[in-house]
């Protein structure tokens, strides 16, 4: 609702077809994250993984979209009704709402606005209202316990997620994405703050799982203890579009790690800059990285206890991001950035 | 277009504010307050002040919000209606809302409107620079009490959540896992 405000200069009829455009790819790009998360877990088990439907099994997260879709929709008689049916919607709306500021290449980006990252910082914060509301109006235990877990973690890490993020606009100068990948021109913004922007890097990687509630930060569905978590007694649809939004929400994090730490869609030194509609694939290629990464942390590490996360981040990553921000403040002000 | 847009807004807002405060179940009328306080950064975003809209976002609607459902979270019970007021009480509140609204109407009627040529929407970067300027206008001073005034809020919380000193017996890592 808010995005289409802001861009009244287009007509209505582009502004639908642009609309339309993302759904349709971020909904079907939502569905082969699945597939590709469940095939890096089989490799990581040496297992086979989905292999049936279709070539390499491509096509069996579209038949489960199907199944979905097909589906009975079930619920509890003593829910909320109105906030049940409602908090999906929160959840799935606030991700897709992130995904229009991105610039995918130099001109493929739906809404340049000019505070770009605190805008996603913004929306991402809203979105944990959603599992709030899921948790608490389903009128399950489980699910309480699980949203209340979420809501604690999600609070904890935004914080990480915005200072890691804060040390970076320090070297760029400004928050809107398109003149943060320009900045990026005279090397990659990892490579220009060097040892600050490694370590606001790695905090961003810790935060930023945890944000989007996945292992080992996954305590808001810890299936052995909670049975699903805060979604517990949604079936269907509305189950989809929570763990729709959840894997958007791991590309949206893997896409703000590449916008402001690898240079989004330029390529490594400069090496198809004659091409410009390249750059949609090195942006997707640096992203899918980082999703790797996150799916690597997945079927890695152990699940963390509650207060091993809370004090994870309250005695580490918070005393360690001020003094980084501290640290980045000096290296830019003395000039000891890195430039190619 | 935008006529359109604000129409729209002024609907959902004034609609969720009447149902924030007319609705029996306490999680719903915080619902309807946070769909008032999006409407208002909409309206914030239609007039091009995007970091204001922002950080109604982010403090309101992100951080109020998800505090107040926090705590209706953890004292109310899906089951419970609030009580209606008495009669009394009603005409008391509604009377003061009408005091206020007229107060209100008479201010903005009495007062002439001009629209503005050539306006600049306010980056960020001049946000900063105000806020940390020592010179005319500036404002560092009030910059400055409002962070004293946070660290004391939060040294108090800290002090609270802290508790007594172990005096009941029992071992000191029982009562700090608590408090977590």
């Amino acid at each position: 609702m808010i995005l289409s405000i802001n861009i009244v200069e287009n007509d209505i009829f582009n502004m639908l077809l642009i609309a339309a455009i993302y759904l349709g790819i971020f909904s079907v790009a939502g569905l082969f994250l699945v597939l590709l998360e469940r095939k890096v877990a089989a490799w990581f088990q040496l297992r086979l993984g989905p292999n049936r439907v279709g070539p390499w099994g491509l096509l069996q997260t579209m038949a489960d979209a199907l199944k979905l879709v097909s589906k009975e929709l079930t619920g509890t008689i003593k829910a909320d009704k109105f906030l049940y049916n409602l908090a999906p919607y929160f959840v799935i709306i606030s991700s897709l709402m992130a995904l229009a500021v991105f610039p995918f290449t130099q001109e493929f980006q739906a809404f340049d606005i000019n505070i770009g990252i605190f805008f996603l910082i913004a929306i991402s914060s809203i979105g944990v209202i959603g599992i709030l509301l899921g948790g608490w109006a389903s009128n399950n235990k489980f699910a309480l316990i699980g949203a209340m877990r979420s809501g604690v973690q999600t609070i904890s890490y935004e914080l990480s997620v915005g200072l890691s993020l804060v040390t970076m606009v320090l070297l760029t100068g400004t928050l809107q994405l398109s003149e943060i990948i320009e900045v990026q021109k005279s090397g990659w913004l990892i490579v220009q703050g060097h040892i600050p922007a490694i370590i606001a890097f790695m905090i961003y990687m810790i935060a930023g799982t945890a944000e989007t509630n996945r292992a080992p930060f996954d305590m808001v569905e810890a299936e052995s203890e909670l049975g699903a978590g805060f979604h517990t007694e949604y079936s269907g649809m509305k189950f989809a579009y929570f763990f729709l939004a959840e894997f958007i929400n791991m590309f949206i994090i893997a896409a703000i790690g590449t916008t402001v730490f690898f240079g989004g869609w330029l390529s490594p030194f400069g090496i198809t800059e004659s091409i410009p509609w390249l750059g949609i694939f090195w942006f997707l290629g640096k992203t899918f990285a980082l999703v790797f990464l996150m799916m690597w942390f997945r079927w890695t590490f152990p699940r963390l206890r509650v207060d091993q996360l809370l004090t994870l981040e309250w005695k580490y990553l918070l005393p360690l991001n001020l003094l980084n921000i501290v640290l980045m403040a000096l290296i830019v002000w003395l000039g000891l950035t890195i430039q190619i | 277009m935008e006529r359109f847009i604000f129409y729209i807004l002024a609907v959902i807002l004034i609609v969720s504010a009447i149902a924030s405060v007319s609705s029996k179940k306490m999680l719903r009328s915080v619902i309807y307050l946070l769909f008032t306080l999006c409407g208002i950064a909409g309206i914030y975003f239609l007039i091009d002040y995007n970091f204001l809209a922002a950080i109604q976002l982010t403090v309101y609607a992100g951080g109020i919000i998800v505090l107040i459902i926090f705590s209706v979270v953890l004292i109310h019970h899906i089951e419970m209606e609030l009580e209606v007021a008495k009669l009394s009480k009603k005409i008391i509140v509604g009377l003061a809302c009408a005091i206020g609204l007229g107060v209100f109407l008479t201010t903005i009627y009495s007062h002439q409107f001009n629209v503005v040529e050539n306006y600049n929407s306010v980056t960020t970067e001049q946000i900063g620079l105000k806020l940390l300027s020592y010179e005319d206008g500036g404002f560092i001073l009030p910059f400055e009490v409002i962070s004293v005034l946070l660290l004391a809020a939060m040294i108090g919380a800290i002090v609270i959540a802290k508790g007594k000193k172990m005096e009941d017996g029992r071992p000191k890592s029982e009562v700090l896992n608590e408090d977590k």
